[in-house]
């Protein structure tokens, strides 16, 4: 598969802090990447290397096969701006045909505005917009250019639960015309729904990189739920090996009811991956 | 690349638009200047009316040019929109060709009022030709204070960059001659004059509106300002660059 996006052994400082430390990873075509980490992991900072924001202080990184920092290569990628920088008295019309105007093969303003349901708010400025609709704006600014590979940072940050899944299907069905995309959030809920891949980054390593449900088997550990007949309380158990302890528990002979086993969630790999202490039992 | 630079320069221009208050400062003072001063004291003599028409003009192209653009700069460098507009498909020429473009726009329109108190209420007369020449001087002359400003912008915080340039502008208009002819102003700081570079522009000015002759040494120090303000912006530009994007 044709490789959209490429860190080869990318190490970025800050004067003392090391933000990422020798990355290497391959973004293919076609792809939904969702980069999970705590705050400070160092996600920013690789998307930022991918858009051209900031050079790797050693290392290589590449988009479709050249350098970030050309211009022309850009014309590629979309980004969502932060949506408290968005100009406060532009219009949203004019936002998106300025940021349109950049892109040679681009959407027709009317076009990206309805596609994001944006399309009654064309003569507004900005800074009457709520919260949500600006977000909105900001992440329809990243379709703006017919884009192969887009990156989204927190794309459903402050949004309602409509509003959010009206953006998932948005990205699903960029992703099903054949679009990639990079996308970080907090909700662990929104990787799982929209990511194939998941990249595991904290303090500038990549600690896992794999399928979802690859990465919530690596922490090997099983949910087991049961009420105790006796007390009549839900127990929750978080165990590496839930087969013995079921076996252990019906030679016992204590009465149990509703018994569930489920895997560990993204959010429970999550925590066991980038806390130096093993999770849990 | 020109329609990029449009498509930056409108989206500038709009901005100052819709908040006019910039635009307000800098057309106020001098028309204010103008009616207060110029009207009832020079009013009557055609001669010194155009002069000191040229001379109001040139006060608020110079704020215009360096209040307006150090604090546009240094706002700019606050927002998360600027690093987002570096992901865009374009080098940094369009959008420093806007900056420059928008504020040489936003520096006409302030000069207008300026005009048509000079046309209505004084002696003032100007042949089209001789105007032309004046906009070209006033062009011309800013460009040194447009640089400062950008060097102003690039190295401070914008409150600081607002302050700055204030303390920048109002020495070097009164030194130039731009409030006072420079006859009239006291010994020393006639001795000053001819170095800042307010003189240098003014009597550009002078020279295209009255064809008045305009001295040597302001002109060389002109010229001279206008080296060491691009070095000193281009050397800002790049520190700032180095600090927020390498």
């Amino acid at each position: 598969m044709t490789v959209l996006a490429r860190a080869i052994d990318a190490t970025r400082r800050y004067g003392d802090v090391l933000a990422l430390d020798h990355v290497s990873l391959d973004i293919r075509a076609g792809e939904v990447v969702g980069l999970l980490g705590p705050n400070g992991a160092g996600k920013s900072t690789l998307i930022n290397l991918f858009a051209g924001l900031r050079r790797p202080t050693s290392g290589t990184v590449e988009l479709f096969g050249g350098s970030p920092l050309d211009p022309a290569t850009r014309r590629g990628i979309g980004m969502t701006p932060q949506e408290t920088g968005l100009p406060e008295s532009l219009r949203v019309g004019e936002i998106a045909e300025f940021v349109c105007a950049h892109f040679p093969d681009r959407v027709a303003t009317a076009e990206l505005l309805a596609r994001f349901g944006l399309e009654d708010l064309v003569r507004r400025q900005v800074g009457g917009l709520s919260g949500g609709q600006r977000r909105r704006l900001a992440v329809a600014l990243a379709f703006a250019g017919r884009p192969r590979l887009v990156f989204l940072d927190e794309p459903t940050t402050g949004l309602d639960v409509g509003a959010r899944r009206a953006l998932w299907e948005g990205i699903r069905s960029f992703h099903e015309e054949g679009g990639t995309v990079l996308l970080t959030s907090h909700y662990l809920e929104e990787i799982e729904a929209l990511a194939e891949r998941v990249l595991v980054v904290d303090q500038g390593r990549v600690l896992a990189d794999d399928s979802v449900r690859a990465v919530r088997g690596m922490v090997g550990t099983r949910r087991v739920s049961l009420v105790a007949e006796r007390s009549g309380d839900r127990i929750d158990l978080v165990v590496n090996d839930p087969d013995r302890l079921v076996v252990e528990l019906v030679r016992s002979g204590t009465p149990f009811s509703g018994l569930e086993i489920r895997p560990a969630t993204l959010e429970e790999a999550f925590l066991a991956l980038t806390s130096k202490e093993p999770a849990h039992v | 690349m020109s329609s990029l630079v449009l498509a930056h320069t409108r989206y500038l221009v709009i901005e100052q638009i819709r908040v006019p208050i910039g635009i307000l400062a800098s057309a106020f003072f001098p028309a204010v200047s103008m009616v207060a001063f110029v009207v009832p004291f020079a009013g009557r003599d055609p001669v010194a009316a155009t002069t000191a028409t040229g001379s109001l003009m040139f006060f608020g192209a110079m704020s215009a040019a360096l209040m307006g653009l150090s604090s546009a700069v240094a706002q700019d460098r606050d927002l998360p929109w600027n690093p987002y507009l570096r992901t865009l498909p374009a080098g940094p020429l369009p959008r420093f060709a806007g900056r420059i473009l928008s504020t040489l726009a936003v520096m006409l329109l302030s000069v207008i009022p300026v005009l048509l108190v000079a046309a209505l209420f004084t002696e003032a007369t100007i042949t089209p030709v001789r105007l032309l020449l004046g906009v070209g001087a006033l062009v011309l002359g800013v460009v040194p204070f447009m640089l400062m400003g950008l060097c102003v912008g690039f190295l401070l915080a914008s409150k600081a960059a607002m302050a700055v340039s204030q303390l920048l502008f109002f020495p070097m208009a009164i030194l130039g001659g731009l409030l006072l002819p420079p006859q009239v102003l006291p010994q020393f700081v006639q001795a000053v004059s001819p170095y800042v570079p307010t003189r240098g522009a003014a009597e550009l000015i002078w020279a295209a509106v009255v064809g008045a002759r305009p001295g040597v040494v302001p002109l060389v120090m002109l010229a001279v300002w206008t080296v060491a303000t691009a070095t000193a912006a281009f050397w800002a530009y790049r520190r700032d660059e180095g600090r927020r994007f390498t």
